[in-house]
């Protein structure tokens, strides 16, 4: 059996010889830093949600109806009538969140440890166009299940590119396909959900796995592994990512799986962070709801557009503003000046900045998922002010401050010397 | 991994445990009780189905939920189709209303909502407090006013479960000088309803010096040693609302279950995945 298998495996070797060639290249011959930790996961982790929302996606789209009459009751009828459907679905919605909440880690491990600057700044910026077309993935998928959120939700999105000056209007009334969000609207979603924007994340997490190749992974010592090499011509601090990192990640996989079940079986809703409790009512174009929060992963720049005051009746400050604080990650590599990587050998001043960036970040999403009025206001000293909106006003300058002072912060921190090899 | 092992492992207690601690009030303000439901008593189950196809069923309907999927909670077909289609619908239809949807608009202003994920939605707790906070009140155009709910368009369908009930709603609110706008002091404002709605109203200011929270508190009284009717109402309504719950995912059952077999199949996938590292990772130096 075995001798078969390998006769046919040499057949084929012979003929494409090119998937041996591409296996021992990014597998078997890429060679990893020795040293990743737990924040190293989550890239392949990434990876691992993706497979399964296109797995899942494939068997939703056979029972899902993309029709402002049926898509609500479709939703049902998959949770309740198809066999295993509540299953698929749930594996989707958490899934949705567990990809944000992955790539997350995974960015925020890039800031911990400067794996954006030189020579990865192409590996970065790719990164940064999947997390901005995951966003418009999730947006979207958002709007299919047809539920109060996901009606609203789509209709504030789309108001806000109503804003833009001049061509605004015009704009989002060939996004929608109509005056409001309505049936046509939801069949091209459907089609970007489906097909477009899941073509162009998986194009692009080519481009960022083909990028870290060409260049090799970083590490947590942030030196680069390539300048010490043995005389086999292999990074001495390297390994073969197949089939150290693989097993490796392998067991990662099943901690994480552990987690996402947890979640999956026993609160899909994650107490209306996941799945919010408004969206189990239908679509109604003429009831706003008293409250629309979007999903947790869009919250922080909700907050960010919130936060803006308005200027000449238009909202449209606050849509620059969301719009920069996600464009600026593009500019972290040339933003950091700092002659070290890793967060290990950086100063102070690097490591409290992070530090408030998390805090900016969680408080700022927070916020997000709540009404202006959750703190209540200040006294008449204040202008009788809703607290909450003071703070996200404040936080929102901090957020802008972590990026535009960083050419100054960084350059004049005290780092620490960087070691030549990678420290265990 | 053992951090990602124990960061990630709290994630969903943490949930439950938010949910589990939180207090929560309606939109109205009115904190709700919570509803102590479960959905593995069948008993409670199939109580409820009944109240459920006797009293919300002509108005509202579950359009998305099977009568043949109540086997599910321990009945068979036979005794679903006897004691709970009332409709001539087959078992294998869905629990539609004849109440059309302009109808029910020329009814009551708005069509009864559909209450097959109405749990989903409003939360048991919510579905709770609400069953049991209506009140007579003759300013109403339904003769009904709802504490969870106020001025809902919905009747108390249950009415002849609850029994009379008087009902009294104090509100504080703050006094502002008429031409100057200034805050003068607090004043209570009691309105007291009977049994069949008809209101006394009365307002007196509160003594000055302290300080108190603008708000407003409905308290109920039932009639004298109606103790046994008002816990045999609230189990009733429990019932009901447990009911609600299982029809919002019926798999919920299900999902628990097949979950606890998951995560034991992924511990003892984790051991083997463990080792596996391990293994490779000894000629690491």
């Amino acid at each position: 059996m075995a001798g078969r298998l390998m006769a046919l495996w040499d057949w084929f070797d012979s003929r494409m010889p090119s998937v041996a060639e591409e296996f021992r290249k990014h597998m078997a011959e890429y060679y990893a830093p020795k040293n990743f930790n737990f924040w190293y996961f989550f890239g392949a982790l990434s990876i691992l949600v993706l497979a399964i929302q296109i797995v899942s996606g494939i068997f939703l789209t056979m029972h899902y109806k993309p029709d402002a009459n049926l898509a609500f009751g479709s939703v049902e009828y998959i949770m309740r009538d198809v066999p295993g459907g509540w299953l698929l679905r749930y594996i989707h919605s958490t899934g949705a969140s567990a990809f944000f909440v992955v790539v997350y880690l995974h960015m925020f491990r890039g800031l911990l440890y400067g794996s954006y600057k030189q020579p990865r700044e192409l590996v970065w910026i790719f990164g940064v166009l999947i997390y901005l077309t995951l966003m418009a993935e999730g947006f979207f998928g958002y709007l299919l299940p047809w539920g109060q959120m996901s009606y609203w939700g789509a209709q504030v999105i789309v108001n806000l590119f109503g804003t833009i000056p001049f061509i605004g209007p015009d704009l989002a009334l060939w996004i929608r396909g109509d005056y409001v969000v309505g049936d046509a609207t939801l069949n091209r979603f459907f089609a970007l959900h489906v097909i477009a924007i899941p073509l162009v994340l998986l194009g692009l997490v080519s481009a960022h796995i083909l990028a870290l190749h060409d260049v090799g992974s970083n590490n947590p010592d942030g030196v680069e592994i390539k300048k010490k090499k043995g005389p086999d011509g292999h990074p001495l601090d390297g390994i073969p990512f197949h089939p150290y990192y693989t097993v490796k990640d392998l067991a990662g996989a099943v901690v994480f799986l552990m987690a996402f079940c947890a979640i999956m079986f026993f609160v899909p809703e994650m107490g209306g962070y996941f799945i919010e409790y408004n969206n189990f009512i239908p679509a109604d174009p003429l009831k706003t709801p008293q409250h629309i929060a979007p999903v947790w992963y869009f919250t922080p720049y909700y907050s960010i557009l919130r936060a803006v005051p308005p200027l000449f009746n238009s909202q449209f400050p606050g849509v620059m503003a969301m719009g920069i604080a996600t464009l600026i990650l593009f500019f972290l590599p040339w933003l950091d000046r700092s002659p070290v990587k890793s967060i290990r050998y950086r100063g102070i001043l690097y490591k409290s900045a992070l530090a408030i960036f998390v805090v900016t970040f969680l408080v700022l999403g927070y916020l997000g998922t709540e009404s202006v009025t959750v703190w209540g206001q200040f006294g008449r000293w204040m202008g009788e002010a809703d607290v909450a909106t003071v703070v996200a006003r404040i936080f929102t300058v901090i957020y802008f401050l972590f990026f535009f002072l960083m050419p100054w912060y960084t350059a004049i921190d005290k780092c620490k010397p960087e070691p030549d090899r990678v420290t265990m | 991994m053992r951090n990602l092992l124990v960061a990630l492992s709290f994630l969903p207690f943490a949930a439950a445990l938010s949910a589990a601690f939180s207090v929560h009030a309606s939109e109205a303000g009115y904190r709700l009780d919570r509803s102590r439901i479960d959905s593995n008593d069948m008993l409670s189950l199939q109580a409820g189905a009944r109240t459920f196809v006797n009293y919300c069923l002509n108005c509202h309907g579950a359009q998305y939920m099977r009568y043949n999927r109540l086997t599910d909670i321990g009945l068979t077909e036979k005794q679903i189709l006897d004691n709970l289609v009332f409709t001539g619908a087959k078992v294998g239809e869905t629990m539609k209303v004849s109440l059309s949807v302009a109808d029910g608009k020329a009814m009551f202003g708005a069509a009864p909502p559909d209450l097959s994920v109405i749990a989903r939605a409003r939360s048991t707790d919510w579905l709770y407090t609400y069953l049991r906070t209506f009140y007579r009140d003759s300013k109403s155009p339904t003769g009904w006013n709802n504490a969870a709910f106020p001025q809902v368009a919905m009747p108390h369908a249950l009415w002849d479960l609850q029994g009379p009930r008087t009902t009294t709603i104090e509100t504080i609110a703050t006094e502002t000088d008429k031409e100057t706008k200034k805050f003068t002091g607090f004043s209570m404002t009691t309105v007291v309803l009977d049994q069949n709605g008809f209101r006394t109203e009365e307002k007196k200011l509160l003594p000055k010096g302290k300080d108190y929270h603008p708000g407003t508190q409905i308290t109920f009284e039932s009639p004298p040693n109606s103790d046994r009717a008002r816990i045999a109402y609230d189990t009733t309504v429990r019932d009901l609302v447990n009911f609600l719950d299982y029809v919002a995912e019926p798999a919920a059952n299900s999902r628990k279950r097949i979950g606890i077999v998951v995560l034991f199949f992924l511990g003892f996938l984790f051991i083997f995945a463990y080792a596996l590292k391990k293994e490779y990772w000894k000629d690491v130096k």
